[in-house]
């Protein structure tokens, strides 16, 4: 199943990724195959299968409502060159 | 006092006893280690970085890269998180210090633990410490190495479809991928969270029982972690009277297992035998041929989900940018590798408008089909054999280039995780010279089986896990 430049490029666009164009050109060519190889799960036809998200049998886990210290801020910052006061520093979002 | 002791035949148990009988000091004991490391590691590039003893009273442990370590820097092996110093502990390494294990250091991985050789770490690959020539395995080489080469008594990895598994059957060493829900994720790099599992490696089953008791049960920070239903119990025993072992069809003749694989396999389960397990044949007739395919959809969808964290805002390195979104796309192409770069962009495309039905609604209803073979399988038998992997230990540098060739090193272990079943994978002999893994597996929290089963196969067997060139 081949994909197209346009689309591999729409794709990396979704997953925020500035591929550089030798990039682009490996990464499709690399898709189509797998593609190929993963797309055989179309062969089944599952539709009266539930489908699973999760393997265990767990739902509504519940905890006690109280309150807790969370992060520090500093340490919460501890990590980032681009700390501004209590705020990340980021370029223009428009 | 603390030069006497011999790291690459060294037990967690026996060095336990070292240490509780007063004869070493965890002190002395993790200089050891870390002298061994000095020797050997050079060659063979297990460890990220070391650390000092810190306030342990007991031994030693590495832990992979992808599990956070205050203080002391997490990469899980990608530039992306260069310099990053966790600020908390993972709930795992909160409770082997607890134990009062020391850490000896971090271990190579795959970038992002997507990897079946190490040889996508950004840091350069680990190399197996019976042929340095040869992967070993992964994402967890580093791990497998180490305990292999008596760099650390035991180890801990994390393994989404096999990277527990696989490193430690092309090292030669036992390793547990646990329950899905039996150990916390809490504080793990997290690649896809319905598969993600954390696990020991170890040179003997009762070592990775021991190991898994510190690590299992639940916890109140990952609400996917569920109480075990009875204690861990650290096997003893030699006979297999009453056990009853099915042997899947398609696990077994999959296309692409070595002859000398096979041979192997098919000796560990006629001991089984004798040691009066009950052996029969049995069938997962799609979950070979679909497993693959299936895991390949969903980890990826899950892993393109988990990363789109890593924008150079809050911690990592930060690219240039006018704007932005033109920083975050900048800092993502600069600091992933090839493989994550590959798998955000396949689950993504997985889960994008028009495909997610085909892709990802279709690969999540054969994973409960695959679940549905298990159960049926495991409700006539108590474990399941098969080889861990379909090879030994591969050259390095023979699979960089075909990602599919790479994938297929996991074709055996992923049925199982999909299906959130436990499995360990014990040395069962040697060919061509590299070791060969014996995958057990069994029902959910079915952990005390394996290990009794794998224990007493363990002492029938007799592996030597000291790599030959090192005796």
């Amino acid at each position: 199943m081949a994909m197209s430049r346009d689309e591999a490029l729409h794709v990396a666009r979704l997953a925020r990724l500035a591929l550089t164009d030798e990039e682009v050109e490996r990464i499709t060519g690399e898709l189509g195959a797998i593609l190929d190889a993963v797309g055989i799960v179309g062969e089944l036809d599952l539709d009266e299968v539930p489908p699973t998200s999760h393997p265990l049998d767990l739902v509504n886990v519940w905890d006690d409502d109280e309150p807790r210290t969370s992060l520090d801020l500093d340490d919460a910052f501890a990590n980032t060159s681009a700390r501004d006061g209590d705020h990340f520093r980021v370029p223009p979002t428009a | 006092m603390g030069a006497v002791v011999d790291t690459l035949r060294l037990t967690a148990e026996a060095a336990l006893g070292l240490v509780e009988r007063g004869e070493i000091s965890p002190a002395e004991l993790h200089a050891a280690y870390l002298d061994a490391i000095g020797t050997r590691d050079d060659e063979l590039h297990a460890f990220l970085r070391t650390t000092e003893p810190g306030e342990g009273s007991s031994i030693p442990i590495a832990l992979k890269d992808v599990i956070s370590t205050k203080g002391v820097e997490t990469t899980a092996g990608s530039k992306i998180l260069s310099g990053y110093v966790p600020v908390f502990d993972a709930t795992v390494a909160a409770r082997c210090k607890a134990a009062g294990l020391t850490l000896l250091g971090k271990t190579n991985t795959d970038e992002f633990a997507m990897g079946s050789s190490t040889e996508n770490s950004a840091w350069g690959p680990s190399r197996n410490p019976w042929d340095p020539t040869r992967v070993p395995g992964g994402s967890g080489g580093g791990s497998a190495a180490a305990v292999s080469a008596g760099l650390a008594p035991w180890a801990l990895g994390s393994d989404t479809g096999g990277s527990i598994k696989q490193p430690s059957a092309l090292c030669g060493n036992v390793g547990l991928r646990p329950t899905y829900g039996s150990v916390s994720r809490y504080g793990i790099v997290a690649f896809a969270s319905s598969l993600d599992q954390i696990g020991p490696v170890a040179k003997t089953v009762r070592d990775t029982a021991l190991l898994y008791s510190i690590i299992a049960g639940r916890d109140p920070h990952d609400s996917t972690t569920a109480e075990l239903p009875e204690p861990v119990r650290v096997p003893e025993g030699d006979s297999l009277a009453g056990v009853r072992i099915g042997v899947p069809v398609e696990l077994n003749e999959a296309e692409g297992i070595e002859p000398g694989v096979k041979e192997v396999v098919v000796r560990a389960i006629a001991l089984a035998e004798e040691l009066g397990a009950e052996v029969e044949e049995c069938s997962l007739p799609r979950s070979v041929r679909y497993g693959l395919p299936c895991y390949y959809l969903i980890a990826p969808a899950e892993a393109s989900s988990n990363l789109a964290r890593y924008d150079g805002v809050r911690y990592g390195p930060r690219s240039e940018g006018a704007s932005y979104r033109d920083m975050v796309e900048h800092t993502r192409d600069d600091g992933f590798g090839d493989e994550p770069k590959r798998r955000i962009m396949l689950g993504t495309y997985a889960l994008s408008a028009g495909y997610y039905d085909a892709f990802y609604g279709q690969a999540q209803k054969v994973r409960t089909l695959i679940i549905r073979e298990h159960r049926e399988a495991l409700e006539r038998f108590d474990v399941l054999v098969s080889p861990t992997s379909p090879t030994v230990a591969f050259p390095l540098g023979e699979r960089v280039a075909d990602p599919l060739a790479m994938y297929a090193a996991d074709l055996l272990t992923i049925p199982s995780c999909l299906a959130g079943l436990p499995g360990l994978s014990i040395p069962a002999g040697l060919s061509e010279g590299l070791p060969v893994g014996l995958q057990l597996i069994g029902p959910q929290f079915g952990e005390n089986r394996l290990f009794h089963v794998g224990h007493v196969l363990e002492q029938a067997i007799g592996f030597d896990t000291v790599p030959e060139r090192m005796r």
